[in-house]
C-alpha cells in the first residue's frame, strides 16, 4: 500500500515550471532528506525501447544524459520493436521476450511505434494499442504545462490528463454489415472507467491538485459515456476536497483554446484524452515537451505525453528530447530516485529557459540540434 | 416547438434561417436540432471561421471552414448494455454518408475559391470506419485533381489547430470529430456568438442558423449579440447566390465590430442590441 501511494506520487506541482529558476531550485533543495530503504540505491533493470521515427535519436539522447546521471538504472535495450519491418509492411506481434522483459522489470521507457496505414492493411491493431492491452495499462496520464523559454499564446497553463487507455473507441472491433455500411464498437465499461477515475482523483489528491474535470458525450452517447460520468460521479463522493466537474467534449475543447488557465486534473474515455492531451500539447508548445506514462497495477512504460513518431524529422539529429527526459525523470521519481529526477528536471527546464535559441531545437523556436540540446544539459548535470 | 408547419416551410421554401433553440432536459424529449436534421437530411454542418478584425483573441489568422458529416458516426444513437457494467455504442460510417459529405466540402471549396481540403479521421485505430471515411474522400478528390488534399489524424489535426491554424483552408469531418473541432475552432475567435453555420440538406436544401444557446439570462432585455445569426444570414445569402448582398452586410457587420464603438457586452463593449444594429445599417447606407 506504501509503495503504491508512493508510486502515485508522480510529479511535483508546478514548482519549477512556474518559479523563476534560480527561486525553483532553492525551493527544491528541502531540508528534510529521502529516506531510502535498504537496498533502494542499488541499481534497477529497466526496459528500454527506442522505437520508430525521432525514437533511436531520442532513446541515445536520454542513455547518454543518463551517464552523466550516474542514476542507478540499467537498461536492457531492444532494438527490434517496429510498427513496420524494412519493406513498409506491419508487423503484427510484439516479441515474446519484450513483453517478458517489461513485466519482470514492471518499468520500461518507450519510443512510440509507427502504424502503417494502407488500404490492404485494415486488420491489425496498431502495437502501441496492443503493448496496452496486452499489459493492461490502463491509464494514460500527460502533464503539460506552459514553459518560460518555449513560445505559447498562453501563460499559466498546468493541466494533466489522465485517460483511460485500453477499451472505448480504441476496442479494435470493427466489421462491414453489408457492403459500404461499416460498424465500429465503443466499449465502455463500469471496471475500466472507475479504475481510471479512481486514479485520476488518487492523482490529485497525492499531487495536491484542486479539481478533475471529467470529460464527456453523454448528451448524446447517454449510456456509454452516461457510464464512465456515473463511475466519476461515485468515486468524486469519496474525496470531498476535490473539487469535482463535467464538461462535454465539445465544449471542453473550445473552453481549452478560450480559458485554458480554469483546468487542472483531467479525466476521459480514450479518444476524448487523445484529443485532449494533444490540444493541451498544442497551447504549450508542442509533441516535443511533455512527459507521460501509461500505468497498470504492476507496469509502468514511460513515453514522451503527445505520442507523434515524428516520422517528417526523424534521422536528422533536431528532435527535441525533452518530452523523452522528462518522462525520464517522472520514472525516476516512480522508482522511488527522487534526487536524480529533480535533478534531470532541473537541467531539462533550465536549459528550456535560459539557454539562447542557438542551443535549443526548432520546434520551440531554437535554431539548433538534439546535439546541443544534450549537451546543455549534460553540462548543467 | 418545431411544427410540422415549419419543417414543411423549409422543405418548400429550400432555405431557412433559424434563431437557437432549447431542448428540455429530461427524458422523453428528442433535441428539437435533432428532429430537424433527420426530418430534413440535413447531412452537412458547414462552418466559416473566421478571425474578426477588432475583436482580439489570442489567435488572428483564422481563417477556415468546418465541415461535419451531420447524419451518422457516433450519433446513430445505437447503444445497449451487453451485461451489467458494459456498454456498447455503435459507430456507424456508410460509403453514401461519406462521400456526399465530401463531395459537398470539394465542392464548396471550388465555389468558395478555396485551395485545400483536409479529411480528419481516426483510421489508424478504427481502420475500418474511419477507413472507409477516408477511401471516400480520395475517391472525390480524384475528381477535383486541382484541389490540394491532404489527410490529418485527428488527435495531430487538434495540435496544429492551436499552434498553427493558418495553415487549414476547409476540413471535412465525420460526426464527432467535426463536432469537436467546430466548437474548438469558434473557441478560437471567440466563441459561438461569433460563429454562422449552415446545414445542408438533400437536394440542396440549406437551413442556416445561430448555434449558441439561449442565453435565457439576457432574453428580451436587448443586449444580446446578433453577429452569429446575421453572418448565419449572410451564409443564407451566399447559399442563394445574392453574393454582392452577403458582402455588404458582412463588411457592414465585420467593420461595426472592428470600428468598437458600438459593442455588446459579451464583446466587452456597453451597446443594447438595437444600438449595435443601427450602427451596421447606419454604414450601410
Amino acid at each position: 500500500m506504501l509503495r503504491q501511494a508512493r508510486k502515485l506520487l508522480g510529479f511535483s506541482r508546478t514548482l519549477q515550471a512556474s518559479l523563476p529558476p534560480a527561486l525553483a531550485s532553492q525551493q527544491a533543495r528541502t531540508k528534510i532528506t529521502y529516506v531510502p530503504s535498504p537496498g533502494d540505491a542499488r541499481p534497477q533493470t529497466v526496459t528500454l525501447i527506442p522505437g520508430d521515427g525521432i525514437g533511436p535519436e531520442i532513446s541515445e539522447a536520454v542513455k547518454e544524459v543518463f551517464e552523466f546521471l550516474k542514476a542507478p538504472v540499467v537498461w536492457e535495450q531492444f532494438d527490434n520493436v517496429h510498427g513496420s519491418d524494412i519493406y513498409g509492411n506491419p508487423n503484427l506481434e510484439i516479441p515474446e521476450e519484450v513483453l517478458e522483459s517489461i513485466t519482470r522489470n514492471g518499468v520500461c521507457l518507450k519510443g512510440t511505434l509507427f502504424t502503417p496505414l494502407s488500404a490492404n492493411n485494415t486488420s491489425t491493431q496498431s502495437l502501441n494499442v496492443q503493448l496496452r492491452k496486452t499489459l493492461d495499462l490502463h491509464v494514460n496520464l500527460v502533464h503539460g504545462w506552459t514553459m518560460p523559454g518555449v513560445p505559447s499564446r498562453f501563460s499559466d497553463i498546468d493541466i494533466v490528463v489522465i485517460r483511460e487507455n485500453t477499451e472505448g473507441e480504441y476496442a479494435g472491433l470493427e466489421h462491414e454489415v453489408v457492403p459500404d455500411v461499416v460498424e465500429s464498437l465503443k466499449i465502455i465499461t463500469e471496471e475500466k472507467s472507475r479504475r481510471t477515475v479512481e486514479y485520476a482523483f488518487g492523482y490529485a489528491y497525492l499531487n495536491n491538485r484542486k479539481k478533475v474535470t471529467a470529460v464527456h458525450k453523454a448528451n448524446i452517447m447517454k449510456l456509454s459515456d452516461g457510464l464512465f460520468l456515473k463511475e466519476f460521479n461515485k468515486v468524486a463522493k469519496k474525496y470531498p476536497s476535490i473539487k469535482a466537474e463535467a464538461m462535454i467534449v465539445d465544449n471542453t475543447c473550445m473552453q481549452l483554446v478560450s480559458n485554458p488557465q480554469q483546468f487542472d486534473v483531467m479525466v476521459t474515455p480514450n479518444l476524448y484524452g487523445n484529443l485532449v492531451m494533444n490540444v493541451v500539447a498544442g497551447l504549450t508548445g508542442g509533441p516535443g515537451l511533455f512527459p507521460g506514462v501509461n500505468v497498470g497495477e504492476n507496469v509502468a512504460i514511460f513515453e514522451q505525453g503527445a505520442r507523434h513518431v515524428a516520422k517528417d524529422i526523424a534521422g536528422m539529429g533536431v528532435a527535441n528530447p525533452s518530452a523523452a527526459l522528462l518522462s525520464a525523470a517522472m520514472m525516476l521519481r516512480h522508482l522511488n530516485l527522487p534526487g536524480f529526477s529533480d535533478r534531470l528536471e532541473r537541467a531539462v527546464l533550465d536549459t528550456i529557459s535560459n539557454e539562447p535559441n542557438e542551443i535549443k531545437t526548432p520546434d520551440i523556436g531554437g535554431t539548433g540540434t538534439t546535439r546541443s540540446f544534450v549537451n546543455s544539459i549534460i553540462d548543467k548535470l | 416547438m418545431v411544427t410540422r408547419e415549419n419543417l414543411d416551410s423549409v422543405l418548400k421554401h429550400r432555405v431557412g434561417l433559424k434563431g437557437p433553440m432549447a431542448t428540455p432536459i429530461g427524458k422523453g424529449h428528442r433535441s428539437l436540432n435533432l428532429t430537424l436534421r433527420k426530418e430534413l437530411q440535413l447531412y452537412a454542418n458547414v462552418r466559416p471561421c473566421f478571425s474578426l478584425p477588432g475583436y482580439k483573441t489570442r489567435y488572428d489568422d483564422v481563417n477556415l471552414i468546418t465541415i461535419r458529416e451531420n447524419t451518422e458516426g457516433e450519433y446513430s444513437g445505437l447503444e445497449h448494455e451487453v451485461i451489467p457494467g458494459v456498454v456498447e455504442s455503435l459507430k456507424v460510417i456508410t460509403r453514401n454518408a461519406s462521400t456526399r459529405v465530401a463531395e459537398y466540402a470539394f465542392k464548396y471549396a471550388r465555389d468558395n475559391g478555396r485551395k485545400k481540403v483536409s479529411a480528419i479521421h481516426k483510421a489508424n485505430i478504427m481502420k475500418m470506419a474511419d477507413g472507409l471515411f477516408i477511401k471516400c474522400c480520395r475517391e472525390v478528390h480524384e475528381k477535383h485533381p486541382d484541389i490540394e488534399y491532404e489527410e490529418l489524424i485527428v488527435d495531430n489535426a487538434c495540435m496544429q489547430l492551436v499552434k498553427n491554424p493558418a495553415q487549414f483552408d476547409v476540413l471535412v469531418m465525420p460526426n464527432l470529430y467535426g463536432d469537436i473541432i467546430s466548437d474548438l475552432c469558434a473557441g478560437l475567435i471567440g466563441g459561438l456568438g461569433l460563429t454562422p453555420s449552415g446545414n445542408i440538406g438533400a437536394n440542396g436544401l440549406a437551413l442556416m442558423e445561430a448555434v449558441h444557446g439561449t442565453a435565457p439570462d439576457i432574453a428580451g432585455q436587448d443586449k444580446a449579440n446578433p453577429t452569429a445569426l446575421l453572418l448565419s444570414g449572410v451564409m443564407m445569402l451566399r447559399h442563394l447566390t445574392l453574393n454582392e448582398h452577403a458582402d455588404r452586410i458582412q463588411s457592414a457587420v465585420l467593420g461595426t465590430i472592428a470600428d468598437g464603438k458600438y459593442l455588446t457586452g459579451d464583446l466587452g463593449g456597453r451597446a443594447k442590441t438595437s444600438e449595435f444594429t443601427k450602427a451596421i445599417i447606419d454604414s450601410m447606407e
